[in-house]
Parts: C-alpha cells; sequence; structure tokens
C-alpha cells in the first residue's frame, strides 16, 4: 500500500504501477487457485470469485493507508489481499486451518486482518454499510485522519441499512468512501431488474459526493480513490465511488451453467476486451514502465508464492476441538 | 440485598440509577459514548437521559435520526475500533430493526474474527406492559437475544441492580444487551453514594424462604415478592432469585435454590412460548430433579399480541394473585 496519495496519475512512480499490477495478478491467482480447490473437492463449502474486478480494489486500496480501515463482502478476497493480506493465512482460513486469519473459524466469507485495517469480509449483503461507517465516525471521535471504505457490490443497494448510515455520514461528515462495485448482477439476476432509477443518485440524494469511473481501469479507479480519500482524510465528508465493473466467473465456484442469466457472448467480451489486469500490463509497457519480461517474471514468482502457499495451507492442521468454544465472548 | 451498611445509601429511581452509572462511566472513560434518538436535550421520551448532554456536549451524547439498524450498526463499527459505545433502542419492540447488526455482526464478530476484533457495546433498551401502548410498544423480546451466543443479556430489577450491572455492561468488552423496565422508571430503591459494579452471572436471593422458590426476573421481580409476601401469611415460605442475567446464567444458584426449596415457578414477562422461562425450567430440571416434589412451572405473558384495550392488556401478564395461586397448588394447599 501506497503511503503518499498523489493528486494524479503523471506523479505515480514506476514502482508502484509495479506494485499495483503484482497485486491484481495476485489477486487473479488467489481465486483460480481457490477455484482449484473447490473442483477438486479440497476446499469445504463454497467461494465467490473477483476474478474480473482486481482493479476495483487495487486502485482503492493503493490509496490507503495501512492504517485505514475496509470493510468488505461474500465477495471479498480480492480486497483482503488488496490491504495487504499475506497467501498463506488466506489460504489457510478458506480450508478451515488454523493457520487461516480467523483460525478457520471464519471462512472465506470473514476473512479480517485487523493489522491490515480489514474489519471484515461480511456474508450479509449490505451488512458491513454500518461497521464501516461506525470506523469512520471513531476515527473522528477520536481525532485521527483514518478513513474508511465499504466496498459493496450494486446488489446492496437493495438493502435499507447502506441509506440510513448514507445519511448519517453526510451530516456529521464522516471520512468514509461507499465504494459501490456494480459488476452487472445481483447474483443472478441482473441489475436492471432490481433498481430503480440511476445508482449515483443513491448517494446524490444525501448530497454526498459522487464520482464514477470505469472499475477495469486501475489508473482510473486510483486517481478517484487518492482524490477521494484526500477529501475524507482532510474532513471533506464522505463519497461514493461507482466502479463499472465484471466479475469473470460465476455469483460463485459452483455457477457455472449460467447461460440463462447472462450470454457467453457477453462474458468472453468482458474477458477478451476489458480484462484489467491484460489492459493494465499493455498500458505499462507502452509507456515504458514495464516491459514483458518484467511481469513475466512477477507472474512466475506469484505462481510460484501460490503454489508453496496452497501447499502450506493444505498441510497446516485444523484447529483443535476445544477451539469451538473458543472466542464466543472477549475476555 | 448486598449493600454495605456502612456506606451512604440513598433511594434513587431507576431511572436515576441509569443516568448515574453513564454519567459515572462516561467520566470514567471518555470512549464512551450514548447514541439514539432525542437522548440529548430530550433526554429519551423517558427522561432518563436527562441531562447528560449538559455535562458531555452533543459530541458524546449523539442525537440520531430513526434509524435503528443504522445507529446499531455504526455503534458496531464504532466499538471494533476503539469507542464503547452505549447506543439507546427506545422500546424494546425496536429490537426487530437491530437483528441483523446485533445478531449477525456484533455477536459474532469476536468468534468469526478467531478473536482478532471484538465489539465492547451495550444497546439499552426496554420490556414491560400493562403501559397502555398496544402491541408494537409493550413486548419483552429478551428471550430473542439471549437466544444468540455472543451477546449477553441483562435484566436488572431494582435501581441497585440496575446502576451496578450497567457500570459491567459498559466495561464489558462484548455486546451486551441491556433491558429496563419501562413501568419501574419511577420506582425508587436504596442505592450507595459509593461507586460499586455488579458481576454478570451472579443471581441475587431477593428474599429467602424454604417451601417454594419463585424465578423472577426484571419486572417480575417484584410481582413475586409481593406473592412472597401473600403466601408469606398462609405460612409458605417463598424464597425470591432474580437471576439478573439470562446470558450467562447463574444456574447453580438456581439449582441449589430448587434443591432446597423442592418446588419452583418461573416467572418472566417475556412470551411464554419458547421463552426465557422455558430455559431457567430447564435448568432446574435438570439439576435439581432428584430433589423436586412438584413440576417446575412457568408464568410468562400470554402468547397473544399485546392488545390495547386495558382490561385485556392486564390479562396477558403474570401478577400476584396468579402466582400465589399456583404456589398454593405446587405446595398442596389449594
Amino acid at each position: 500500500m501506497s503511503s503518499f496519495a498523489p493528486a494524479s496519475t503523471s506523479d505515480v512512480d514506476r514502482e508502484q504501477w509495479v506494485h499495483m499490477y503484482q497485486q491484481m495478478f495476485r489477486i487473479r491467482t488467489f481465486e483460480e487457485n481457490a477455484n482449484e480447490l473447490y473442483l477438486s473437492a479440497k476446499m469445504p463449502g463454497l467461494t465467490h470469485m473477483y476474478s474480473g474486478q482486481e482493479a476495483v480494489a487495487v486502485g482503492v486500496c493503493e490509496a490507503l493507508r495501512r492504517d485505514d480501515y475496509i470493510t468488505s463482502t461474500h465477495r471479498g478476497h480480492g480486497h483482503c489481499l488488496a490491504k495487504g493480506a499475506e497467501y498463506k493465512p488466506m489460504f489457510a482460513e478458506l480450508l478451515g486451518k488454523e493457520a487461516g486469519y480467523c483460525r478457520g473459524k471464519g471462512g472465506s466469507m470473514h476473512i479480517a486482518d485487523q493489522a491490515m485495517g480489514n474489519l471484515g469480509a461480511n456474508a450479509i449483503v449490505g451488512g458491513s454499510a454500518g461497521i464501516a461507517t461506525g470506523a469512520a465516525m471513531s476515527a473522528k471521535m477520536r481525532g485521527t485522519d483514518q478513513v474508511a471504505v465499504c466496498f459493496f457490490g450494486e446488489g446492496a443497494l437493495g438493502q435499507g441499512l447502506i441509506y440510513e448510515v448514507m445519511n448519517m455520514a453526510q451530516l456529521w461528515q464522516l471520512p468514509v468512501i461507499y465504494v459501490c462495485e456494480n459488476n452487472l448482477y445481483n447474483e443472478y439476476t441482473h441489475y436492471s431488474e432490481t433498481t430503480a432509477g440511476e445508482l449515483l443518485d443513491r448517494a446524490k440524494v444525501f448530497g454526498i459526493h459522487t464520482t464514477e469511473v470505469d472499475g477495469q481501469n486501475v489508473q482510473s479507479v486510483y486517481k478517484a480513490a487518492c482524490a477521494l480519500v484526500e477529501r475524507a482524510r482532510q474532513g471533506g465528508g464522505p463519497a461514493f465511488l461507482l466502479c463499472h465493473t465484471y466479475r469473470f466467473n460465476g455469483h460463485h465456484v459452483g455457477d457455472i451453467n449460467r447461460t440463462y442469466y447472462r450470454s457467453k457472448e457477453e462474458e468472453e467480451s468482458w474477458k477478451s476486451e476489458r480484462d484489467p489486469i491484460q489492459n493494465f500490463g499493455q498500458w505499462m509497457i507502452d509507456e515504458g514502465i514495464a516491459d514483458q519480461n518484467l511481469l513475466d517474471g512477477i507472474q512466475t514468482e506469484v505462481l510460484t508464492e501460490a503454489a508453496a502457499a496452497v501447499r502450506f495451507a493444505l498441510d497446516a492442521p485444523y484447529p483443535a476441538a476445544e477451539e469451538v468454544t473458543q472466542h464466543v465472548y472477549y475476555g | 440485598m448486598s449493600i454495605m451498611a456502612d456506606t451512604a445509601t440513598r433511594e434513587i429511581s431507576f431511572a436515576q440509577a441509569v443516568n448515574e452509572a453513564l454519567a459515572e462511566e462516561m467520566r470514567r472513560d471518555e470512549r464512551v459514548f450514548v447514541i439514539g434518538e432525542d437522548v440529548a436535550e430530550a433526554g429519551t421520551p423517558f427522561k432518563v437521559l436527562a441531562g447528560l448532554v449538559d455535562e458531555f456536549g452533543k459530541t458524546r451524547v449523539i442525537d440520531s435520526p430513526i434509524s435503528e439498524a443504522g445507529i446499531t450498526g455504526i455503534c458496531v463499527g464504532a466499538a471494533m475500533t476503539g469507542m464503547r459505545p452505549v447506543v439507546d433502542i427506545m422500546f424494546g419492540d425496536f429490537l426487530t430493526l437491530t437483528m441483523d447488526q446485533m445478531v449477525n455482526q456484533a455477536a459474532k464478530i469476536h468468534y468469526m474474527s478467531g478473536g482478532k476484533l471484538h465489539v465492547p457495546m451495550v444497546l439499552r433498551t426496554t420490556l414491560g406492559a400493562t403501559r397502555r401502548s398496544a402491541a408494537q410498544h409493550s413486548q419483552s423480546l429478551h428471550a430473542w437475544v439471549s437466544h444468540v451466543p455472543g451477546l449477553k443479556v441483562v435484566l436488572p430489577s431494582t435501581p441497585y441492580d440496575t446502576k451496578g450491572l450497567l457500570k459491567t455492561a459498559i466495561r464489558d468488552n462484548n455486546p451486551v444487551v441491556f433491558f429496563e423496565d419501562k413501568l419501574s422508571f419511577q420506582l425508587k430503591g436504596p442505592v450507595p453514594s459509593e461507586e460499586y459494579t455488579i458481576p454478570f452471572g451472579v443471581a441475587d436471593i431477593k428474599r429467602t424462604g424454604s417451601d417454594i422458590t419463585l424465578v423472577a426476573t426484571s419486572s417480575m421481580v417484584a410481582v413475586a415478592l409481593e406473592a412472597a409476601n401473600q403466601l408469606a401469611e398462609i405460612d409458605i415460605s417463598a424464597e425470591v432469585v432474580d437471576p439478573r442475567t439470562t446470558t450467562p446464567l447463574d444456574r447453580e444458584t438456581l439449582i441449589q435454590s430448587a434443591k432446597k426449596t423442592s418446588r419452583a415457578i418461573v416467572i418472566d414477562e417475556g412470551y411464554e412460548q419458547y421463552g426465557a422461562t422455558a430455559e431457567i425450567a430447564s435448568v432446574i430440571s435438570d439439576g435439581a430433579f432428584y430433589y423436586l416434589d412438584a413440576p417446575v412451572k412457568r408464568m410468562g405473558a400470554m402468547n397473544v399480541p399485546i392488545p390495547f384495550s386495558p382490561p385485556l392488556e392486564d390479562l396477558t401478564v403474570p401478577d400476584a394473585a396468579g402466582v400465589v395461586e399456583l404456589a398454593k397448588v405446587l405446595c398442596g394447599r389449594n
């Protein structure tokens, strides 16, 4: 993550662009390994892949400090990794192992990492809007300049909680940024069938500052996020960042036959024309920021790290039986 | 009652007990704040919080929109990040609006995070019928939250218990739901001037007796004590035990009392079906089985939406006469 917040993309140094590429590729690789673990019946339960949306998590989290907060969703691996999570405890958590971020008790949908400001993924759609807003209120009350980011999908706009807390965030000028990832589908239903009016109007009605970006373009997301984070940090209040994006896979790893709600042609066109990692890599080459060798080297390094982390997680022990009653109450 | 004789003791109301506990804890710990509908200048419609805003200001006594889910969620997030919020939910019936934030978020965050995160917050709310407030402002829904692991649930029955338990709730590092009987707010009882706290999970024997145990919570403690007075007149000695917290529950004191008296009635203002009475009666039945001379009986609110019409509403809540009648039956004195 960045320790500074540049005003425009031209201020971003080469190392940081390279880091963003690496982070996006780490997310894609994590998800592909998770899918493989599911398909080979080595992972309990299901998981929701973030592939295709990497530019949103990375672009936003690159604009944050380590002590800033995020809340995440059921499709949360990308947010966790972008905020600084490591592979080994991530994979271990997916497999329910003691070495996981949550000692295996949270699983894919509840990864939290307090050390990195990740207040947790959340399996209730829109359920973390209160937590993110409360973290922002806490930051303001404690007199810090921390910022909170609430990631959610466009499906969460069907939940009432988010409107209650956006109202308070604007009333009390809280440093919270609501990042809406419109990946077009509320599970298996196109958002146009569930959402009246314009998405941005849902925030504008409270007087909340809004920005809309191409969520497949990490440069755009990063630039927009930097501006909103800086604004919030300096007391400018909440913002709503709408990112247009697409999930390359199904709602979860088991959602394989999905032509009844979206066509293969649609998927192919997003994957071939609007892959955020592919396009960003090409942009870096075109701009002379990186060459193919550098990108290949990053990919090899990440793939190797992932293979080792998967092996680590598969070999890691489950929590002991006595863990089942631990952590119900604190202290 | 465990009030020490050598401390200066005053008579204060339930409302003052709440107010004093909050003020003392807010002075003691700047992370504590209060948020809710009409909590600042109005001091809540019950006037329980009157004056707090004068001392602590509107940044620590925060008037919120009418958004129970939102303010509860904000408190969860604030509690996870270094604050100690106390959220005021005016009527216990409105707990329904907070349930996702309490049940799926606050209660589970410590466990789901493998112990990394915790949620030190208090949700204060009310219970109790016969205020002629009809079906959506009269329920006693403490059984709902008592059902959920990760929450603690407090049901004080005296000003003394209210103050000591609320201070403990605010210092607890877990989400605590604190129920106040709204009909008792103006009733007074002895409370020491000096600071004290009361631990959770410790039942209080409000009256000792030898023939029957009356386990009673919150509003029903006064009903049980009145019944015990009437029973004494016919030479039935009733022991009144107040668990004070349903989670954690002081099983041992309940079982020991029932073993001693050999009979028990559990009285609680929540709906009788699947209610707190069922859990407590089960604990006693299991733990004191070989000592019992009668089945453990339960008295809760009638299983109906609470009616507005006063003669009907009064029928729905256990009263002393009903407790006396049942106790006589159990003691073979009918």
